[in-house]
């Protein structure tokens, strides 16, 4: 049943002979290995592997702690220090509070937010650079890389919010129910943030060297997004500045996200400080980025791995 | 080629599969500032000169592989051995030439997929759920993992974080992990070789049952003793270019001959 085949010289095959093998393979039902499956097949691959998704998130976000001495608790104390240092600059050092009622709720929210975004499209960019040894060794569709690491920090997030909640109590802000809107508000910012990481993993996949740019791009963003100031009480100030600017800065998504937890969260943030039609771009934003993020992954997939 | 006239149904058909992998930055000057900087402005130039070096590391491999075959595949370090297998297994792309598989090769193996932090338990559930088993399968099999990986039987290692398992330890649950799934065609890298002798033999019978439900199996070793036992074809590579494809026996001789090498027992 084996064929004495000894190397055959090093030449290309003749046309007709790789041709033959193409239609042997085809005969017997054999597939290209490694190919890119359909956009409809890639998507119920990608459900099928939905468990695989979760246990690898919640699996990096404990795995991340479990050689401390306090373990899990770091996860709310990290963002708790962030917060603090925050305040500490903004707040008391260069004076930003100024004009805004409930600072500290305001800011942290803002920083926890914001961390969500910025932590996603980080490990979204090195999901596949930083993880060729997985992706080399199994099967799984490498989509599952960006939105596994986009879900680790919304479980990240869910543990600040504890922490935020309680800020929120502290400060007496009343609970309302406008508290609901926090979820479809997390869920509009998940579908961004998983989207942007697919496609900052796919640059970062053939362009390792974003890893290095992107902390300047995001940490840019950050301060054009308000997320320790108020853009609307900042243009308040500067009345020269043309009113497209002040509606550029409150449109983007940074922007928008965390603009619209301060509105669900704060009575004292109100409609009037966010841009008309904010649920739209919002939706807009999320679709854009998770759609868009998707299909872009996809149309490489087969190609992750090589290096 | 010879003729396939085998009535065999064919699993594996590799077609003058070339493989390349590039590796940045080892232009002249290597890592040096000047020579990153020279990279960039001459971009548009060939990726030699880009500081680009590319490896071929299989060159126009071509074979068939029938259902029910287990297929050696021998060579001297760094020969594109775990190369092929990976293209095999679709996890590389190659860069001429065509792979085609019946189904979906898988790799035995999950060492990425796992994380030292987590204990051995949890361990189980991730690698599990990494080769795309449900996690009503994992559970199903936690018990035999467990028990066959034989980690339990010095005292309760399973709940402990895997960092602190002895390598032999650690290998055995990945190894055990690995097995759990049954391949239709099934890629072995050297996984023979872990754990101690108790253990080996588990491994070896429990290859032989994946063996069995997989239509194809593909060993990549060293160990000329361990391919006799389970191979019945063998193809030698040596420096990315299939060097012999045929029988067991005659092969390993001529390549015993070429390592100047006795024949082990």
């Amino acid at each position: 049943m084996t064929q004495a085949l000894h190397t055959p010289p090093p030449t290309a095959p003749a046309p007709a002979e790789a041709h033959d093998l193409a239609a042997l393979a085809a005969r017997h039902g054999l597939s290209v290995s490694g190919a890119r499956p359909s956009l409809p097949e890639y998507v119920r691959q990608l459900v099928a592997r939905r468990h695989f998704i979760g246990a690898f998130a919640t699996a990096k976000l404990t795995a991340q702690y479990s050689q401390a001495k306090l373990g899990q608790v770091w996860q709310v104390l990290t963002p708790l220090l962030n917060a603090a240092v925050y305040y500490f600059i903004f707040g008391k050092l260069l004076g930003t509070s100024r004009g805004i009622p409930d600072y500290i709720p305001f800011l942290v929210t803002g920083v926890f937010v914001w961390t969500f975004t910025q932590s996603s499209i980080m490990a979204g960019t090195r999901a596949i650079s930083g993880n060729l040894g997985l992706v080399r060794a199994l099967h799984f569709p490498r989509a599952a890389l960006p939105i596994s690491f986009a879900l680790q920090q919304l479980q990240q997030l869910l543990f600040s919010m504890a922490a935020l909640f309680v800020i929120l109590l502290c400060f007496g802000i009343p609970i309302t129910a406008s508290w609901v809107l926090v979820l479809p508000a997390l869920f509009l910012q998940f579908t961004f943030n998983a989207g942007v990481a697919m496609v900052m993993a796919r640059m970062g996949a053939k362009t390792p060297d974003i890893a290095q740019l992107m902390p300047f791009v995001l940490r840019t963003w950050m301060y054009a997004s308000g997320v320790m100031f108020s853009i609307t009480a900042m243009m308040a100030k500067h009345k020269d500045m043309p009113s497209w600017v002040s509606t550029a800065l409150q449109c983007n998504p940074g922007a928008i996200y965390i603009d619209l937890m301060r509105f669900a969260l704060m009575d004292s943030f109100h409609a009037n400080q966010l841009p008309p039609h904010v649920w739209a771009i919002a939706t807009g934003w999320a679709l854009l980025a998770g759609v868009g993020g998707f299909i872009y992954f996809w149309k490489a997939e087969e190609t992750y791995g090589r290096g | 080629m010879a003729e396939p006239v085998n009535t065999d149904i064919p699993t594996v058909i590799a077609d003058a599969v070339d493989i390349v992998y590039r590796v940045n930055g080892t232009g002249a000057g290597r890592g040096s500032a000047t020579a990153a900087l020279n990279r960039i402005v001459r971009r548009r130039k060939s990726e030699q000169a880009a500081g680009v070096r590319k490896v071929h590391a299989v060159k126009k491999v071509s074979f068939m592989a029938y259902r029910g075959e287990a297929i050696g595949l021998i060579g001297t370090n760094g020969s594109g051995k775990s190369t092929l297998l990976k293209a095999v297994a679709g996890l590389l792309p190659v860069e001429n030439g065509h792979i085609y598989t019946d189904g979906q090769p898988s790799l035995l193996g999950v060492n990425a997929a796992l994380m030292n932090d987590l204990t051995g338990e949890r361990n189980v559930y991730l690698g599990g759920l990494a080769m795309g088993m449900s996690r009503e399968q994992v559970k199903e099999r936690y018990q035999e993992i467990v028990e066959f990986s034989g980690i339990n039987e010095k005292g309760d290692f399973i709940t402990l974080p895997m960092r602190t398992y002895s390598s032999g330890m650690a290998a055995r649950l990945r190894f055990s992990i690995a097995a759990a799934k049954d391949h239709d065609v099934l890629l072995i890298d050297e996984a023979l070789a872990t754990g101690d002798r108790s253990f080996q033999k588990r491994s070896e019978a429990r290859i032989r049952e994946l063996r069995k439900h997989a239509g194809t199996v593909f060993l990549v070793s060293h160990n000329n003793k361990s391919i006799r036992d389970t191979c019945e074809r063998v193809l030698w590579l040596e420096r990315g270019e299939l060097r012999m494809d045929g029988p067991t026996d005659d092969v390993l001789k001529e390549y015993e001959a070429f390592t100047g090498e006795k024949p082990k027992s």
